[in-house]
């Protein structure tokens, strides 16, 4: 990194991966699994597997799972977040992995949020 | 052989064949051959998906989206954008009945009150990938640092600002970095304490779990402001997670030579190692820290002469806690003056909070500077679980003490706290109701520093021992009054006379319960009673007359303590009982007792 000119083109590219930076709201998706030590010890690793599973299993392209530190709500851990471009972010808590492999059929795909998950009702 | 990728079912079951199913094939047909897509799609028929009502029904696979109430011209849309796209066509997908609001975190009562500065990107952004952290404007400020601006105005911006060490003291973190950057020219080093140590504490963990690469951004600006080309970061041993994502970031902020010999072309150079504590809690005070990282027995050293100018392996070192660093690159980039506004008059920016112990959000909040303890644990926290009634919080730690509940609306801020006898600290707050024996709490941190004390000076080793065992005779029941005193005393002489911090400040625990609950303590030495039944030697669990008789405690004591005849009272033999509690927590009638 030898200019700020190559790290703001460094951060144009890396935003145009992300959902959260389109002005469009030209789909994709990205889905975050809290993956500091309060989630991994509440069991968030096969949750991460789980969605990353799905994801393939499915052919979905664009939709990005990755892990992220933690949110602060430690006792809902496993916490994952969904993204859908253009939409609003929803908060799922206590998710194991079969609620996970719902969430990307049901949100992800076909964007009906499953309210039961979330964390309004937790 | 040839590949199908997507097969397109439509429903042509009675309902929808007619309400336009069959002519949504023929459309499909027509919209897959025109894209020359007929090898890699199917498209098939397919009976009632059981939703007539919005028909016709088409479902796409692989992804298995269901889209409804189709229209013949929407088919374009489908095979251009899902098809060739790869994004879902939302405005045709089904839609259920919109529940009410509350999905995200931001709209909890939990997450309302929080300002996040430290936590910026904690949970937002994967901490394995330098690329989100740049997204973020990640760097942004060491680029802006070293190509505009002086070591001098680094410093005067991080005075500006008013931040102060999270780590504890809250001592001004410009003006360290300004005596490190006044010593003459030559080999100094930048450290960050990692090694969170207090019990119940895990913010700096979050940090370093959540957004690694806002430590080593900070740090290498510290670099840059005092003139070092060298870092440490000293993580304990006990955060494996925390510990890899570093050496990730570490790894890849080389690779883009944001790490390395002249940074942005600039004529400065900076690297970073970790270097792992191996579990003294000692270590986390600053001048055993650095004594550690040079290799030796982490033993706390007399100041001055301070860090700054004489620090590890006697050169100019500044070491910041993991938190103070965080809100180095927001402050560069949204200036001081945004910082400043943030908080009180004394106290700057946010504060980055673990709630434990017997509240019902336990989790990590960042507040800003001036919050009301009521706020954090009532609004934010959502007060006591089983609306047990709140009796004080513990700030900082080891080294703090404990807030009465007469002193809820206090403002959190350093100087508040260290009027009211406890401490920022470095974060942990603990929450005690009335099933807390506050005797029993002082003799819980004081078997802490008992245990950490390193026992380089007198008043650290033997005081606090010494202490500790007054704190055993009084919860056993066996002290007297003059102990009161006595202990008073022995406090005021480990505070003077220790060498470094743990031991200045060990004695915090049992001076502040002893002013603020002195007649809890009064109650364990006169009447041999612990108000909330907790130290096992001054209560004892009874069978109330409403017993049925169910023989479920009886069997569930593990020294068969417990006699009686089914249906009829039982009998505990206060000779024989351990006070394991086993009787009372099987009892469905609450027929068992603490007094």
């Amino acid at each position: 990194m030898k200019s700020i000119d190559e790290l703001g083109a460094v951060r144009e590219s890396a935003r145009q991966k992300m959902v959260q930076f389109r002005e469009d709201s030209g789909g994709g998706a990205r889905v975050m699994v809290g993956m500091a030590t309060c989630g991994i010890a509440a069991g968030a690793r096969p949750v991460m597997s789980a969605c990353q599973e799905e994801v393939s299993r499915r052919g979905l392209r664009d939709v990005t799972v990755i892990q992220v530190g933690c949110v602060g709500v430690c006792r809902l851990e496993p916490i994952v977040e969904v993204l859908v471009g253009g939409q609003e972010k929803v908060t799922y808590v206590n998710m194991t992995p079969d609620k996970a492999r719902e969430v990307i059929a049901e949100h992800v795909v076909n964007q009906r949020i499953k309210t039961e998950y979330t964390i309004g009702n937790a | 052989m040839e590949f199908i990728k997507n097969h397109i079912l439509v429903c042509s079951g009675t309902g929808c064949g007619p309400s336009g199913g069959d002519k949504l094939v023929a459309a499909f047909q027509k919209a897959v051959r025109e894209a020359d897509l007929e090898k890699s799609v199917k498209i098939a028929k397919a009976c009632c998906f059981g939703l007539c009502s919005q028909g016709p029904v088409v479902v796409v696979y692989p992804e298995g989206a269901y889209y409804t109430g189709l229209k013949a011209g929407d088919v374009g849309a489908i095979v251009r954008e899902h098809i060739l796209g790869g994004h879902m066509v939302s405005r045709l997908l089904y839609k259920e009945g919109e529940g009410d609001g509350g999905r995200a975190l931001e709209d909890t009562a939990f997450f309302k009150k929080q300002v996040r500065v430290a936590l910026r990107n904690c949970g937002n952004i994967d901490p394995e990938a330098i690329d989100e952290y740049i997204a973020y404007d990640g760097y942004q400020a060491l680029a802006r640092v070293v190509s505009t601006m002086t070591p001098g105005q680094v410093v005067d911006t991080i005075k500006a600002s008013g931040l102060r060490g999270r780590g504890g003291g809250g001592f001004p973190t410009g003006r360290k970095w300004e005596f490190a950057m006044m010593q003459p020219p030559g080999q100094k080093y930048v450290c960050c304490n990692a090694d969170e140590g207090d019990p119940g504490a895990f913010m700096d963990r979050s940090i370093l779990e959540g957004d690694p690469h806002s430590i080593l951004e900070a740090m290498t600006i510290a670099g840059y402001a005092i003139g070092a080309d060298k870092g440490f970061l000293y993580v304990r041993a006990e955060y494996p997670v925390a510990v890899q994502r570093l050496q990730i970031a570490i790894q890849q902020a080389r690779d883009y030579g944001l790490l390395g010999d002249n940074i942005f072309g600039a004529d400065f150079s900076f690297d970073l190692n970790i270097r792992l504590g191996a579990g003294a809690f000692v270590c986390g005070e600053e001048t055993a820290l650095l004594t550690s990282i040079e290799g030796n027995r982490g033993e706390p050293r007399p100041r001055p002469p301070f860090p700054a100018v004489k620090g590890l392996f006697g050169k100019p070192t500044i070491l910041n806690n993991v938190e103070t660093y965080a809100n180095i690159p927001w402050i560069i980039l949204q200036g001081a003056d945004a910082f400043a506004r943030i908080g009180t008059e004394r106290s700057n920016g946010t504060k980055v909070f673990a709630l434990g112990g017997k509240i019902t959000n336990t989790g990590l909040v960042e507040i800003p500077m001036g919050t009301t303890l009521r706020e954090v644990i009532e609004e934010i926290g959502g007060g006591c679980p089983g609306d047990k009634a709140f009796k004080a919080a513990q700030t900082g730690g080891p080294s703090g003490g404990c807030i009465p509940a007469a002193h809820i609306d206090t403002p959190i801020e350093y100087d508040t706290l260290t009027a009211l006898g406890s401490m920022m600290g470095s974060g942990g707050l603990i929450v005690m109701d009335e099933d807390n024996c506050m005797v029993d709490i002082a003799k819980f941190f004081l078997d802490f520093t008992v245990d950490e004390s390193c026992g380089k000076c007198t008043p650290c080793r033997i005081g606090t021992k010494r202490l500790h065992q007054m704190l055993e005779k009084i919860t056993s029941g066996n002290g007297t009054m003059a102990d009161l005193d006595l202990m008073e005393e022995l406090c005021e002489h480990i505070k003077s006379s220790s060498l470094c911090g743990l031991g200045q400040s060990a004695p915090n625990p049992v001076l502040s319960t002893l002013h603020y609950f002195r007649d809890e303590y009064e109650a364990h030495v006169r009447e041999h009673r612990c108000p909330a039944h907790v130290c096992k030697a001054l209560m004892r669990y009874i069978i109330l007359d409403n017993c049925k008789g169910c023989t479920a405690c009886a069997r569930a004591c593990p020294t068969e303590a417990i006699t009686g005849k089914v249906k009829e009272l039982h009998i505990i033999d206060q000779e024989k009982c351990i006070k394991c509690g086993a009787c009372m927590d099987i009892c469905k009638f609450n027929s068992v007792i603490k007094e």
